[in-house]
């Protein structure tokens, strides 16, 4: 046996506040630009919170598992969003239900593009999307790319780097994560970035998100702990490495 | 033919060395002044273009490529300065010709970055192509990783002679199909491989992370069996600490290597397939005695500018290793075991790096665990801190200013063989220091 798994062998016979199942959708073919980095984020920090992760992959064509408590989605390129296109309609009504009735998700680019009303590409073509979000997004010539700032009303300044050329408009039952001050977010005109709908987080950014904004982890965690157990006991995670991390990243060019 | 730009060419070219100019305006200027002078030149060459391109290896390749061709008698022209786009090649022909405009030279072999090497071919139709990698790198420029593959594609469809393709990269392989067969005038192809045992060592960036810790090449059918991948001329069957096997006429050749890491050693495998390709068609078949001369040549090829450099440091070596994308990375860590070293990362993230570091994410450094990192620097050194911190890795200190970081690092790891993983413009830096209290190669 390995230290780690001794480690999470101890954590869950003696000391664990209970079991936190986090799935990752379509990780082969959606999984870009460090999207890895948000289920690694999860994974220690339930962890560090005194929980048991248990991180689960789904990929098209897999038995979907039961219980999971949180879920997360990235990116992928075009031919990535064709391949799981069917399998994610399939799976649509279900994952809808699971959104409406309060589970925690973290969608990123093209997942977050998917998990709305539709993608129509700039040759006109439309992907239907599956509707959890009401937002709609336009595939345009113009690739909005560089460092991102943004101001989010729960979350406060949220840091992360954008590579997208979908232009996201959102639609009223949605409000969005945050205002820009630096960068472009949803589109090249609205100056707001991502989406939040029940516990649904939907963003563009990449960098990975959650490591240096350590807030929106913990809103996942807390969610699934409280929605799972009643109560979300917080560990203390040392986040001195992500306040240093913030307060460069902030400083760099776009 | 005498042409006037040459000379003027020539003249910004001294003047701007003079003013210790950037090595690219000579060539900008004989580009508007005589837009025909590289492709007038290149095509005088008898044994005509070879073009180099792939996301990672590049510069350490076309070195190996042309101490190679340099061993059988080819006189060669190349842009060493690493000026890869299409006016820094301008600027260094300048640097070659006569006054009269005439370059001394059998064959040209030349590095170039994807999106400059396309418009490169659109000038001057090379007769032979080596195509390396298409990795996770510079995305923030071409967006997606199969744009990066079509701009491949690109090179291969205009190259006249020969197209070299990596065989156990998916997308570099699936180039052959897109090429006109040879009956109807296309160019023949040509690959370099791996032996089965080796490849799970490189994983190309779709099987980077599938799941867990798992760092296999397991997801990518090809890359387990291979089975169904086209037979190679030259094959890298083994690599040691200080040897490799090659596998080419069907005999395996052993050689003691001076370059390090496996990642290199693949791509001399890459360029002994080119080079015997030049070699063949030049007329001076490879015979035995030439074969020979050609492996010798390859166990003398030093690493190029800070790929795998090694320096001594107090006596001991100090190794710098350049990592720019998440394959470059692990393959850094796997080709350089941290066991019994001293370790500093320095990660910056300016526009020759870079400015994304979602990159850091993909890249699993549970390998450096055991030992620790002692010192983490550059711009985004707490990007990589909070990086290590995830991964459960020991971080002995955090310092962004890399001539402060490095001092701190080697007064602190004495008498201990040191390595620092570097970004491009952190190498810079370090090798700027280090310049200051050993001697480091000077670039030209
Ligand atoms: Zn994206």
């Amino acid at each position: 046996m390995s230290a780690e798994e001794s480690r999470m062998e101890y954590v869950s016979n003696h000391a664990s506040k209970g079991t936190i199942r986090v799935l990752q959708l379509y990780p082969r073919d959606m999984n870009i630009y460090g999207d890895w980095g948000n289920a690694l984020v999860l994974q220690q920090r339930i962890r560090w919170h005194g929980y048991t992760p248990e991180l689960l992959e789904y990929n098209v064509d897999d038995e979907f598992p039961d219980d999971v408590d949180i879920i997360l989605g990235g990116g992928g390129q075009d031919s990535g969003q064709l391949i799981i296109q069917d399998d994610l309609q399939a799976r649509g009504p279900m994952l809808r239900d699971m959104a409406e009735d309060g589970t925690p998700m973290l969608v990123i680019c093209g997942l977050y593009q998917l998990f709305g009303r539709f993608f129509k590409t700039s040759s006109g073509t439309i992907i239907p999307g599956i509707g959890i979000l009401d937002v709609e997004t336009h595939g345009s010539s113009e690739r909005l790319i560089g460092n991102v700032t943004l101001d989010s009303p729960e979350f406060g300044e949220v840091l992360g780097y954008e590579n997208h050329s979908g232009q996201t408009t959102l639609g009223p039952s949605v409000r969005p994560l945050g205002m820009v001050s630096k960068g472009a977010g949803n589109n090249s005109k609205d100056g707001h970035e991502g989406a939040r709908y029940r516990n649904v987080v939907a963003s563009y950014l990449h960098g990975s998100l959650l490591p240096k904004n350590p807030a929106i982890a913990d809103f996942l965690i807390r969610t699934a702990a409280e929605r799972k157990y009643g109560t979300f006991l917080p560990g203390h995670p040392d986040d001195g490495f992500a306040m240093l991390a913030r307060e460069h990243a902030a400083r760099r060019p776009r | 033919m005498f042409s006037f730009s040459v000379p003027l060419g020539k003249l910004v070219r001294a003047a701007s060395r003079l003013r210790g100019g950037g090595s690219a305006f000579p060539g900008l200027v004989v580009e508007k002044i005589d837009p025909r002078f590289m492709q007038r030149t290149l095509s005088s060459l008898p044994f005509g273009v070879a073009v180099v391109s792939g996301t990672n290896g590049k510069t350490t390749t076309t070195k190996m490529v042309v101490e190679l061709l340099e061993s059988q008698g080819l006189k060669v022209f190349t842009n060493r300065t690493g000026s890869n786009f299409t006016r820094g090649v301008a600027a260094a022909l300048l640097g070659a010709v006569d006054w009269r405009g005439q370059l001394d030279a059998d064959v040209a072999v030349l590095e170039l970055d994807e999106a400059h090497a396309v418009h490169f071919v659109n000038m001057v139709q090379p007769r032979y192509s080596l195509l390396l990698n298409v990795l996770r790198d510079q995305l923030d420029r071409f967006g997606e990783i199969d744009k990066t593959a079509q701009l491949l594609e690109r090179i291969a469809v205009k190259t006249t002679g020969t197209v070299v393709l990596n065989r156990e990269d998916p997308r570099v392989l699936r180039i052959a199909s897109s090429l006109k067969p040879q009956a109807d005038g296309g160019p023949s192809v040509l690959y370099f491989g791996l032996d089965t045992s080796l490849r799970s060592t490189f994983p190309n960036d779709d099987d980077m992370r599938s799941s867990g810790s798992d760092t296999s090449a397991a997801s990518s059918p090809t890359a387990v069996d291979g089975s169904d991948l086209p037979p190679a001329d030259v094959v890298l069957r083994r690599v040691g600490t200080q040897d490799a096997d090659f596998e080419f006429d069907g005999e395996l050749v052993s050689t003691r290597m001076k370059l390090r890491g496996v990642y290199n050693i693949f791509n001399a495998a890459a360029a002994l397939a080119l080079a015997r390709a030049i070699v063949t068609a030049s007329g001076r078949q490879p015979s035995m005695a030439d074969g020979d001369r050609l492996v010798k040549a390859l166990s003398e090829v030093a690493p190029a500018f800070g790929r795998g450099e090694s320096l001594v440091v107090d006596g001991q070596p100090l190794d710098l290793v350049l990592v720019k994308n998440p394959s470059g990375f692990r393959l850094g860590l796997k080709s350089f075991p941290a066991e019994g070293y001293a370790t500093m990362i320095a990660i910056n993230d300016n526009y020759a790096d870079g400015r994304d570091m979602s990159w850091l994410w993909d890249v699993d450094f549970e390998s450096l665990r055991q030992d620790g990192v002692d010192l983490v620097s550059g711009v985004r050194a707490y990007d990589m801190a909070l990086r290590l911190q995830y991964d459960d890795v020991p971080v002995g200190g955090v310092e962004t200013d890399i001539p402060a970081a490095l001092a701190a690092f080697i007064s602190g790891a004495e008498g201990k063989p040191k390595r620092v993983f570097c970004t491009y413009t952190a190498m810079l830096a370090i090798r700027r220091e280090l310049s200051k209290i050993t001697a480091v190669e000077v670039v030209s």
